[in-house]
Formats: structure tokens, C-alpha cells, sequence
């Protein structure tokens, strides 16, 4: 029987088997001969069409380059319906422009420039998810162009800029350093730094709702 | 496929016909004898039960009573239904833990629903592994498969967002959107049935470093997130089932990944890809929305976990109480670790609490629901409830709550100015799991009263 079968059951029995389960979870970890040779290896032309998304090392990046002047072209026809002409957001959808310095001040301004850490953030989400009906239908350049426009209406790169794969992994989004540090790993259910309001004090006794 | 329908339907009506010479007269042959049963019968096609019918082949599949239409997915008006797809449970009117497939809540980043054809689904496991493994729909279900009952609930689900986005649907007029859904309906709780994702992990081999994991659905817009390796191995699934069938296609048909205890957006649905990695990938979908601004300037991220929470489903507010005397008080509770220990429930106000019966079994992770009969005398009080889970995390009161948040600031401000700023819509409110007070009227009618106690002068979006 697989421990994890029964990780579900009654209160009792999951206390029961919680060492059960903790000890086949690392053993999972480090065991690593597969066991049931079900599946096959992956083509390299397979690998390439799921290796698309893109992370902070900009590692999937593909070769490509654009200007924020030839963004702006594409900008006009494909995005400023939703953004706003010049990025400023058309509720309820996301402002791209604006809100540099007002993260720490009582009216913040969130945007895609005043928020996102990473400029692979933006590169990444207008080649899978934009433009909306029309997913995936940019190519590299018109994506390092569009991400450079928004870069550039950001003032964070000049409006002739050439970003390209290296380029883009130079760029220094203003709120770099504005996040907390990752909370640290462990087990899940035992670790109390994965949900950030666990109240454990003794309730009030009449609720202030009342 | 069509003439096999045909052949079979063709056989119940050469039966049914012997049948009906045998017995003589079948009682609601025709449709006829249901004739005068109902005079308010309800709008919709009579359900047959002779091949007569020319209905019967709804039969195949089931279909509820036409009495019971009127429990049904509200659509979520407003902003929001221009970026997404918005369906909201009908927790009024659960009962048990298990919410119907088809009721269960819908929050898409996206207006339009993959129509994935199985035979062409799969799913790749790469990255930072020995070997990578590409699985079809059929190879999965040859692995060994696990079920296990688990709630999903979007990460906004009783934020104050969606409270003011019902004040302004009651003011434009909407008369279908209670509290109970419009505000907490983004919560369903299922029996999930599919591979763990660790011995998906266990077959491509985890290589050392790896600490994350980047999954990808097949969705429009691809939604990705990025999910803690640990979490990975420990009790995340690859499901292909949903009470006891297959996925809905809105569920993420054929694959979804089903993280318990962690905010519905880790669940990503039409997988098609998992990626082990050494970082979180910083994706949109992880800095754009579910972060969380502090007043230094700098935000939290990559924050997980549900926190104990429940809400008593019956009575709530789409109710009306018809006179004193009985009833039996019934609600839900979940958290995003451990199981539910105890809920307590008070029908004066919070002066006192009873222990409420929770119904066996109870998993983790899961919906427990609880039941306390209550005699009403007819009088105006007020009903809520609150949980602790096994590891003695309890459910705060909304003002407990703003102190909580308050001193996890940096730096701290008091609860005051956490509910200031709530009321101005100037924070964000995901995790919210303040205890959910229900004013009870001398009518019997039944009225939110945690919410409503919070002062929103701002309606802007």
C-alpha cells in the first residue's frame, strides 16, 4: 500500500503515518532510479517547443533583437487598445507606464515598469500570453522590440537601445531590490513560513465584529 | 458511435415494450402520469423514463431535477469579466465536503476554455533532471494512482476586493449576488484522483541543486508558476480525475496539477510542462498580482498557504429563516495545513461557543463540515463560527486579523490603520480568513456583518 494513498484519511491515522510519509517523501528525493520506465525521452525538437518559459537568467531566451522605435509601431496596433497609448492602462487592464519612486509613499502606483523586478518578467509574459486572441503569434524581435518599448516609456533604456538577449539581461529594473526574500523551504506542513498571518493567540472573547 | 446509440436505444424500446405487456401499464408512460403532479412545474424538458421519450438519451449521462435549477454557478459581474472567466460556488447550498463537479467555482485569467483532445495531451517533466520524461495522457494512467479529497480556493476568495465589487453589483442592480458566493465562492472542495507528482519526479530523477519547479498549463495565455521543490515531493498530484470521473474541461481537462493547502493559483490547470529549476522563475503571474505591498515600499512574495478558516453555509445570507424554533446550523471549514480540530460556533454574538459536531471522516487539507443544532427564539442575534487546526493555528476575528497583519508590517502599523486602509482600498486583501458573522433579523432574514462593519467610502477600481 502507498503511504500517500492514505495521507488523506481521518486525523488518527494520518498522525499515525506522518513519519511514514515525511521518510517515503525523502526517499522519493534521493531514490533515483526510475522505477516504472513508463514514458519516453523527450525529442531535442520536443524539449525546444516546452522549454519556453523564461526565468530571471534570461537561460531560454531565444536569438532576436528590437528597438522600442520599432515596438512603438507594433505597440499601436496591437496593445495601446488595452494599455493605453502610451502605456497608462485602460482598467481593468494593467498599466504598463508610470509609478517609478511611489512604491514607498501612501498612494503606491503598481505597474509593469514601478514594480516588475526582472525585464525577462516582461520579454516572458508578452511572448506566451500577449497579445490576447493572438498568443504566441510575435516573433523574437517583435517581442525584444515591444519589451523595449515598455522599457523605454519606463525611462530605463534610450528609444534606440538595441536589446537583444544580452542587453536585456543588463537591463536594471528600478524596483530590482523591492521584494522580501523568498520565504526558506521545508516541510510544507510543519512550517510556519509559508502563510504569513497564522494567529495562534488566544481568541477575544467576544468578537470585535459584534 | 451514432448508430451504436441508435442499436442500443433500439433494444430498451423492444424491452420496454415486453416489459409494458407484462405489467400492463406503465406508470408514466408517455409523460402522461406526471401530468397534474406540479402545477408550478419549472421551466425545462420533462425527464422521461420509457424510450418513448424523446428525451431519454439524457439519461445516459443524468441530469438533476428540474426542481433543482436553482442551484447554479453566478457568473461574477464587473471589471474582473472583461480579463477572465468567473464562476462562483454555490456554497449556500452544499452539503458534505464534496463539491459537484459542476458547481465547482471557475476563476480563469482568460475569457476562452482550451478544448483539449487527450490523445494529443502530454506532459513533459525537465530541467534540472537525469533523465527527461515525456508522458502521454495513457502512460499517466498506467502509473500508480492516488485519491484523495482536497479543497481549491483562489487566492483573493474573501478579500475585501471582491466585498466591494458586490456593493456596487447590489447597487447596479444585481439581486442574485449574496456574500456567501459573491465574496466566498471562490473555494469548491473535491475528490481528486491522479499520479504523485513525486513519483513523476522519482522517474525523470531530481538532480541535485534543484529546488523549485516551473509548471506550465495549456491554456490561452499558458499560465505558469513557479512552486517550492519540497512542496513538489510532498503531496502535489498530477490529476486526471474528479469525483470519480474525468477532469471538466474548465477543470483543466485532461491534466491539472492539484497543490492542497496552497493558493489556487499554484493549481495550474492543462499541464503540459514541469520544469525543475534552482530559483522561482519570477513570472508575471507571480509579481503582477499575488504579491503583497508593504509600507517601506518593499512587498512579500511568493507566499503559499491558506490559513484556518470556515463559514457557516447554512444559514446564510441568500436565506430566510420562516419562523423560531429548529434548525440545524451547518458549515465548512479547511486550512491550508493540518486537518480541522474543532470548530466552535456562536449563535449570541461571540458571548459564548459550542462545540460543533464535525462530520467524519476528516481530511486534510479538505473541507470538514460542521453541524450544531440550534433552537432560534425568534430574536435578532448574531451566528458565526471559528476553527483551529490540529497544530492549534485558530481562525482570527476581521479585527484580530488587522492586528495580525498589522505587526507582520514592515514597519508595523496598528490594526487601525490596516482597516483604514482596507476600507480605501490601498492593500492588497489575499489570505484573508477573518470569521464570518451572520446577523440574523427578527424576519429571519440573513445579513452579512463583518464585511458590512468596515466603512468602504471609496468605490473606484
Amino acid at each position: 500500500m502507498r503511504p500517500t494513498a492514505l495521507s488523506n484519511s481521518t486525523i488518527s491515522i494520518c498522525d499515525f503515518l506522518l513519519p511514514v510519509m515525511v521518510l517515503w517523501a525523502c526517499s522519493a528525493a534521493m531514490a533515483q532510479s526510475p522505477t516504472y520506465k513508463v514514458g519516453r525521452t523527450p525529442t531535442e525538437a520536443e524539449l525546444r517547443e516546452w522549454d519556453q518559459v523564461v526565468g530571471s537568467d534570461g537561460k531560454e531566451l531565444p536569438p532576436g533583437s528590437g528597438t522600442a522605435k520599432e515596438g512603438a509601431k507594433i505597440y499601436a496596433g496591437k496593445c495601446a487598445v488595452c494599455h493605453g497609448k502610451n502605456g497608462e492602462g485602460v482598467p481593468p487592464f494593467k498599466a504598463l507606464v508610470g509609478g517609478t519612486g511611489t512604491l514607498d509613499t501612501p498612494t503606491p502606483k503598481i505597474t509593469v515598469g514601478s514594480y516588475t523586478p526582472f525585464a525577462t518578467t516582461i520579454w516572458d509574459f508578452v511572448n506566451r500570453a500577449m497579445p490576447r486572441y493572438a498568443e504566441r503569434t510575435l516573433s523574437p524581435d517583435e517581442v525584444y522590440a515591444l519589451t523595449a518599448f515598455i522599457l523605454y516609456k519606463n525611462d530605463i533604456i534610450k528609444e534606440t537601445d538595441v536589446l537583444d538577449k544580452k542587453s536585456l539581461m543588463e537591463v536594471q529594473m528600478p524596483n530590482r531590490n523591492g521584494f522580501y526574500p523568498v520565504p526558506p523551504q521545508s516541510a510544507p506542513d510543519k512550517d510556519r513560513s509559508w502563510f504569513p498571518y497564522w494567529n495562534q493567540a488566544k481568541p477575544a472573547a467576544k468578537p470585535a465584529a459584534k | 458511435m451514432n448508430s451504436k446509440k441508435a442499436d442500443r436505444r433500439g433494444f430498451l424500446k423492444g424491452s420496454a415494450a415486453l416489459a409494458g405487456l407484462a405489467v400492463g401499464a406503465i406508470p408514466f408512460a408517455n409523460g402522461k402520469a406526471l401530468a397534474g403532479v406540479a402545477p408550478d412545474e419549472p421551466n425545462g424538458k420533462k425527464l422521461g423514463v420509457t424510450p418513448d421519450e424523446p428525451n431519454i438519451e439524457q439519461l445516459e449521462y443524468g441530469g438533476r431535477s428540474a426542481y433543482e435549477t436553482g442551484v447554479y454557478r453566478v457568473h461574477s459581474p464587473g471589471a474582473l469579466a472583461l480579463v477572465g472567466l468567473r464562476n462562483l460556488t454555490p456554497l449556500q447550498d452544499s452539503m458534505g465536503v464534496i463539491t459537484p463537479a459542476s458547481l465547482h467555482f471557475l476563476v480563469n485569467r482568460e475569457l476562452d476554455l482550451p478544448n483539449i483532445n487527450p490523445r494529443e495531451h502530454k506532459l513533459i517533466i525537465h530541467g534540472m533532471v537525469d533523465r527527461p520524461l515525456i508522458f502521454t495522457m495513457e502512460e499517466l494512467k498506467r502509473l500508480p494512482s492516488v485519491s484523495r479529497v482536497h479543497f481549491v480556493e483562489c487566492t483573493g476568495n474573501s478579500g475585501l476586493y471582491h466585498y466591494r465589487q458586490h456593493v456596487m453589483d447590489q447597487k447596479a442592480g444585481r439581486t442574485d449576488q449574496h456574500v456567501i458566493t459573491s465574496v466566498h465562492g471562490r473555494l469548491s472542495c473535491s475528490e481528486w484522483t491522479g499520479v504523485s507528482l513525486s513519483l513523476l519526479l522519482k522517474e525523470a530523477g531530481v538532480q541535485k541543486g534543484a529546488s523549485w519547479l516551473v509548471s506550465e498549463g495549456g491554456d490561452t495565455e499558458r499560465h505558469v508558476k513557479s512552486l517550492p521543490l519540497a512542496k513538489g515531493l510532498d503531496d502535489v498530484m498530477v490529476a486526471y480525475g474528479q469525483n470519480g470521473e474525468a477532469l471538466r474541461r474548465e477543470q483543466g481537462y485532461p491534466i491539472r496539477l492539484l497543490v492542497p493547502g496552497f493558493q489556487g493559483v499554484n493549481n495550474v490547470k492543462f499541464l503540459r510542462s514541469i520544469k525543475l529549476v534552482d530559483k522561482p522563475y519570477y513570472l508575471q503571474s507571480e509579481i503582477s498580482a499575488y504579491t503583497d505591498l508593504h509600507p517601506d515600499g518593499k512587498a512579500k512574495w511568493y507566499e503559499y498557504q491558506v490559513g484556518p478558516k470556515s463559514l457557516i453555509t447554512f444559514p446564510s445570507d441568500p436565506h430566510k429563516l420562516p419562523g423560531r424554533g429548529f434548525y440545524e446550523i451547518s458549515g465548512i471549514a479547511w486550512s491550508g495545513r493540518g486537518a480541522i480540530s474543532r470548530v466552535e460556533v456562536s449563535t449570541d454574538g461571540g458571548r459564548t461557543w459550542k462545540d460543533a459536531q464535525l462530520q467524519t471522516p476528516v481530511f486534510r487539507k479538505a473541507f470538514t463540515r460542521f453541524l450544531l443544532g440550534w433552537n432560534w427564539d425568534g430574536a435578532e442575534t448574531q451566528i458565526m463560527s471559528r476553527c483551529t487546526n490540529e497544530y492549534g493555528d485558530i481562525q482570527p476575528t476581521i479585527m484580530e486579523l488587522a492586528k495580525l497583519w498589522g505587526d507582520d508590517r514592515t514597519p508595523p502599523i496598528s490594526a487601525e490603520k490596516i482597516v483604514s486602509l482596507w476600507e480605501t482600498a490601498q492593500m492588497s486583501t489575499y489570505l484573508n480568513n477573518p470569521i464570518q458573522v451572520w446577523k440574523v433579523s427578527q424576519d429571519g432574514g440573513i445579513q452579512d456583518a463583518t464585511y458590512s462593519t468596515l466603512k468602504f467610502y471609496d468605490f473606484h477600481l
